[in-house]
């Protein structure tokens, strides 16, 4: 039954955008309201409660000393995760994240991490023996497509919002210094722009009836000088030169957008 | 990219690479297709010092029964590295990363396939890393595309995949290891040259748009010298004069 619904919705999608409309209205290269709501969770470090559209995602981001890894000595820990909770959807079952997570996890981390958004070489405690962990997990609680984008601007205003304790390096330990916060060090501010392939059409945030009847994605991330630092193209059909080319141009335009709306949301907080 | 730092020229004065190469030059690419008695089509590839070994089975029944969709055959992908592939032992268990190289291999692949042509079953694809030395989803992805013409799948196109990237500042084609490590960008890219359809793209690393968009050339014009081999390998176990 389910498959007849997603069909005759598909051809729907797919009838409006030959007439250069979309299911919800928007233009092609429209993303949906996006609300921040900056420390939603006074407990963390940094936290953030973003809407898009009905997708909502709460980041929270916890710093703590750790390990550095063994090649990294002279570098912070930079972690970023995503899960889907089973509230979010009815489709969603508990246990161990198969492969659509898991990459949702590994494309939201990597957009922030080649962005070099955290400065990780301010996050050494003592070289090749302590550092400054910093974990931003994304969990999605109610499910309107386009997690990718969603989780990623959850994860850049808590971040922009953290602040790290700070650590001095005593008797072979790292010993917190009461009092003592400081902004994260951040470089640029990463945004990711997903879009979607129906037929020819490409369009920009798909809700979770265009998500459903996608062709083919990819989520591009620009930083604030306008590069682009990451991609990730999935989905099973594949894309023409001149649409990638297209699809760059679209990530750094509608990226600078949101890149604003990040901002403002740390100015009100 | 890795954020370690460059311990060696990535590129000397003369525009040579740290493996010897030039800019727009491929490592040595070796292509077999056969090899393997069992399985229904299979393919060896030596990619610059990785090698890796395809095996395809099917169509055929699929296991478990609900997977299986009535409307069109499914392609499944697993890679796996084996533990004695990379430097230090890898855990043979399957890790997050080869959970999503398998995902993005199966789906640069089924735009190639015409999985419609067979309806409730299954064609499985067993990708092992036998040695790594960066490159090896592109390495995999070409030898999977053999694998699956070897198999007498129905396909649209094979996919031939390489990586474009930058290091020191200048675009280049066919990311080493140590290129990987200590460069400033990586993108893999699978495309289907008779169909001209890019169905595998990743990046990670900066890029203004101007080197975005060369990057997408130099890795279209790559995979374009990686088909001819895939073709070659084709040709010589099916009309050459090998055993």
């Amino acid at each position: 039954m389910a498959n007849i619904i997603d069909e005759l919705k598909k051809n729907q999608i797919l009838e409006l955008l030959d007439q250069g409309k979309r299911i919800d209205g928007r233009n092609l290269d429209q993303t949906r309201e996006l609300s921040i709501e900056i420390n939603a969770i006074p407990k963390a470090n940094g936290s953030a409660r973003v809407r898009l559209g009905d997708t909502e995602v709460i980041c929270g981001v916890k710093i703590q000393p750790d390990r550095p890894f063994p090649d990294m000595g002279d570098k912070g820990i930079f972690i970023c995760t995503a899960e889907l909770l089973p509230l979010s959807d009815p489709s969603v079952e508990t246990g161990p994240p198969g492969p659509d997570v898991i990459e949702l996890a590994r494309v939201v981390d990597r957009g922030i991490r080649e962005s070099h958004m955290v400065d990780l070489s301010q996050l050494v405690i003592e070289k090749d023996k302590s550092v400054v962990g910093v974990f931003a997990d994304n969990v999605a609680v109610d499910y309107d497509g386009n997690l990718f984008d969603a989780c990623s601007y959850a994860a850049t205003a808590a971040l922009l919002s953290s602040k790290t304790p700070k650590w001095n390096w005593t008797d072979d330990a790292p010993v917190l210094a009461e009092g003592e916060e400081s902004a994260v060090p951040i470089t640029t501010i990463p945004v990711s722009v997903t879009m979607g392939k129906i037929g020819n059409h490409i369009i920009v945030d798909p809700n979770a009836d265009e998500w459903a009847s996608m062709d083919a994605r990819i989520t591009i991330t620009s930083d604030s000088d306008g590069n682009i630092c990451a991609l990730q193209k999935g989905g099973v059909d594949g894309f023409t030169q001149e649409e990638i080319f297209k699809c760059g141009e679209i990530s750094v335009r509608i990226g600078a957008q949101i890149r604003e709306k990040l901002k403002e949301a740390q100015k009100g907080a | 990219m890795g954020g370690r730092e460059a311990t060696m020229v990535l590129l000397d004065e003369n525009g040579i690479r740290c493996d010897g190469r030039k800019v727009d030059e491929p490592r040595r690419i070796m292509i077999r297709a056969g090899g393997l008695k069992n399985a229904d089509g299979s393919a060896y590839i030596e990619f610059g010092d990785n090698k890796i070994l395809v095996g395809v089975f099917g169509p055929r029944d699929v296991h478990p029964k609900h997977m299986a969709n009535t409307d069109t055959g499914i392609l499944r992908v697993r890679y796996h590295m084996e533990p004695f592939s990379v430097g230090e032992r890898k855990n043979p268990a399957p890790s997050r990363r080869e959970i999503e190289i398998s995902k993005v291999i199966k789906e640069a692949l089924e735009p190639a396939v015409m999985l419609d042509k067979f309806p409730r079953t299954a064609v499985d694809v067993f990708i092992e890393v036998l040695q790594a030395d960066g490159g090896t989803r592109c390495a995999a992805l070409t030898a999977a595309s053999v694998a699956l013409a070897d198999a007498g799948i129905p396909m649209r196109d094979m996919v031939a995949a390489i990586a474009a990237g930058k290091v020191a500042d200048t675009v280049i084609l066919d990311v080493n290891n140590e290129e990987d490590q200590a460069g400033q960008a990586d993108m893999p890219m699978g495309y289907m040259p008779n169909i001209g359809k890019i169905t595998l793209l990743q990046l990670d690393g900066v890029l203004t748009p101007e080197e975005y968009k060369k990057c997408i050339e130099v890795g279209i014009d790559g995979c374009k010298k990686v088909y001819e081999l895939q073709k070659q390998a084709l040709n010589d176990k099916y009309f050459g004069n090998r055993d």
